[in-house]
């Protein structure tokens, strides 16, 4: 202890505070202060870098999210009016099917109207034709004075023969 | 091959260096004259001497000295100013005046009054005395010490110091102004703030505070690590070993902590909650003593000892190449002395930065302690 | 009698040199058991370490 105190000399702690105090306030003011500012200032910026970077990440995320809702809704969309246009189209054949069967048969209809109508004509036509045939052979047969039997089948015969049914 | 060159380049440097230093260790045998003005250094008594002689501050700055072939002791180095208050008021004179005389031989008149150096400590001579006159422990009887303000060798070193960390912490701080990230030496010291702010500051005296004490920590951290460092170099600046060196960095510490604690750190210290009242003058004197007294003095005392004792040990170590030659010879103790003082010189140089770090760090403890704002309870 | 002064500074150093033993031993039993945690642990024992060698260096130059 006694050398220790020997050892320590005033002068000397004298000139290292005011040598260390100037040198504190010194660097603190050239050089501490700028390079923590500095040094903050950049931990901030990549902080506020790395935020960004996040928050542009997660934009990123909702857009394709977006995207992908919208992709959905279209397709969706797209469905829903191809399916319509089926619908639509299935209608309109069945409609027009509907519509072909019904002219049919009316044409159809129609024709066997007008068949029948003929056929009943025709009918009418041969009944009358036969009538006036059987007339005039029953005309024939009268006016031919009949002896025998044979005769007058072979009148009748011979008309029938003359008459071509048609 | 490229290994087997380096190891041969090695071996090559180690091997001259070896028979340099052995032929140094055999010539201080034949010159044995000049003792009282630091000449050769031969036995366990001049040597215990000469490392003390190195431990102490000193007045001029001298790089070597040798002996030359007429006998005569040549120094070179160069003087350094001496200013003293002395009961004269200040007087100044060149160190040269006292011919590297260090045990109050040599009297330099100045002013008026006359001066002795001994032990690297200026006398000033009591009234009409020529001679300094010594009692039987080697204290001066006739002479008293001045206050000594005189530019010394501890001076220089903590102006060149001052110098480096300033020049290149100004440089890295103009670096940002233009880059954000530093380039060349930059480089190197922007880890080094950051680890003391990092590690240091922040989580001991905490977030909100750190701020106010960074320009102090930082200076400090770097001051003693710069010095720490320079010890170890062969300019032989012992600037942290000199006890008021140390005294003041423990100082303004102290300073700073009690003149920046907390209402709360006051209140705990003086008036210590949650103990019965008769017990608390007491605590509260045992902490005032503990804040004052002896946690400076720790301080103060680690830094200081530990390059004490790291210089002690290497100069010892290197002195084993005198002190040995006579039981192993001049190879085996000098190679021993050179094997060992650069084991230990490594194991300095981790010192000197864990003597930097600890310092700081035990720092910015005490500050956390007095700053911080307990929660009420 | 008078004990001499290098006697006590022996059995400071032992003393000293007991606990930081106890000190780094111990720290190294936590560093083994909590690996992640080296760098606390490591600061914590520096400073407890250079606590203990102040007290050391303390006595040593009180009694010198």
């Amino acid at each position: 202890m006694e050398t220790l105190l020997n050892d320590f000399s005033p002068g000397l702690f004298f000139m290292q505070l005011i040598i260390l105090v100037i040198l504190i306030v010194l660097l603190g003011k050239f050089a501490w202060k700028p390079i923590l500012a500095s040094l903050e200032e950049r931990e901030t910026g990549i902080e506020d870098a790395l935020k960004s970077a996040e928050n542009a990440r997660k934009e990123m995320q909702n857009l394709t999210a977006d995207n992908e809702r919208l992709a959905k809704e279209a397709r969706a969309e797209r469905e829903a009016m191809m399916k319509e246009a089926r619908e639509i189209r299935d209608n309109m054949i069945a409609e027009a099917k509907e519509d072909a069967k019904e002219v049919t048969a009316n044409l159809i209809e129609k024709a066997q109207a007008s068949i029948a109508q003929e056929k009943q004509a025709a009918l009418a036509e041969i009944k009358k034709n036969v009538a006036d045939l059987s007339i005039g052979i029953a005309e024939s047969v009268i006016k031919k004075e009949l002896s025998n039997k044979k005769d007058q089948l072979d009148l009748v015969e011979g008309i029938l023969k003359d008459v071509t049914l048609n | 091959m490229n290994i087997a060159q380096k190891t041969t380049k090695f071996l090559t440097i180690a091997v001259i260096a070896l028979f340099t230093t052995v032929n140094f260790a055999l010539n201080s045998n034949e010159n044995n004259q000049g003792k009282e003005d630091g000449g050769q250094v031969n036995t366990k008594t001049e040597i215990s001497a000469y490392i003390k002689h190195h431990l102490a501050d000193s007045h001029d700055f001298s790089l070597f000295s040798y002996t030359s072939s007429e006998g005569e002791r040549k120094h070179f180095g160069f003087p350094l100013p001496v200013i003293v208050w002395t009961s004269k008021g200040l007087v100044t004179f060149m160190s040269s005046a006292f011919h590297h005389n260090d045990d109050g031989h040599v009297i330099v008149e100045k002013g008026g009054l006359k001066f002795a150096k001994i032990h690297s400590k200026i006398y000033e001579l009591d009234g009409n005395a020529t001679n300094v006159a010594f009692d039987e422990t080697h204290h001066a009887t006739n002479a008293h010490k001045v206050l000594d303000f005189s530019i010394t060798k501890s001076v220089v070193g903590i102006l060149f110091a001052g110098l480096l960390i300033f020049l290149g912490f100004s440089k890295l701080a103009r670096q940002y102004k233009a880059r954000s990230i530093p380039k060349g030496l930059g480089r190197l010291l922007e880890p080094l703030v950051i680890y003391v702010r990092d590690e240091i500051a922040r989580p001991n005296i905490g977030e909100k505070k750190y701020k106010k004490f960074m320009s102090f920590l930082l200076t400090v951290f770097f001051f003693i690590w710069i010095l720490n460092l320079l010890g170890l170099t062969p300019l032989g600046f012992n600037v942290t070993g000199q006890i008021a060196v140390t005294a003041c960095l423990a100082i303004i510490t102290m300073v700073i902590y009690i003149t920046n604690g907390s209402k709360d750190f006051w209140a705990h210290t003086l008036w210590m909650p949650g103990v019965p009242v008769i017990l608390r003058p007491i605590l509260a004197v045992i902490e005032l003593v503990g804040f004052i007294v002896i946690k400076p003095f720790s301080l103060l005392v680690r830094l200081f000892a530990n390059i004490t004792a790291g210089h002690f040990v290497v100069m010892s170590l290197i002195a084993l190449m005198v002190t040995m030659k006579e039981a192993f010879g001049p190879v085996a103790s000098t190679g021993m002395s050179l094997v060992l003082s650069l084991f230990i010189s490594v194991i300095e140089i981790l010192v000197a930065f864990l003597q930097a770090f600890i310092f700081t760090m035990l720092s910015s403890l005490f500050i956390g302690m007095a700053v911080e704002e307990h929660e009420h309870h | 009698m008078v004990i001499p002064n290098l006697v006590g500074a022996g059995l400071i150093v032992i003393g000293g040199g007991i606990g930081l033993g106890q000190i780094g031993g111990k720290a190294m039993e936590s560093i083994a058991r909590q690996p992640e945690a080296a760098g606390k642990i490591q600061t914590a024992m520096i400073i407890i370490g250079a606590l203990l060698e102040g007290l050391a260096f303390g006595a040593l130059i009180l009694g010198a």
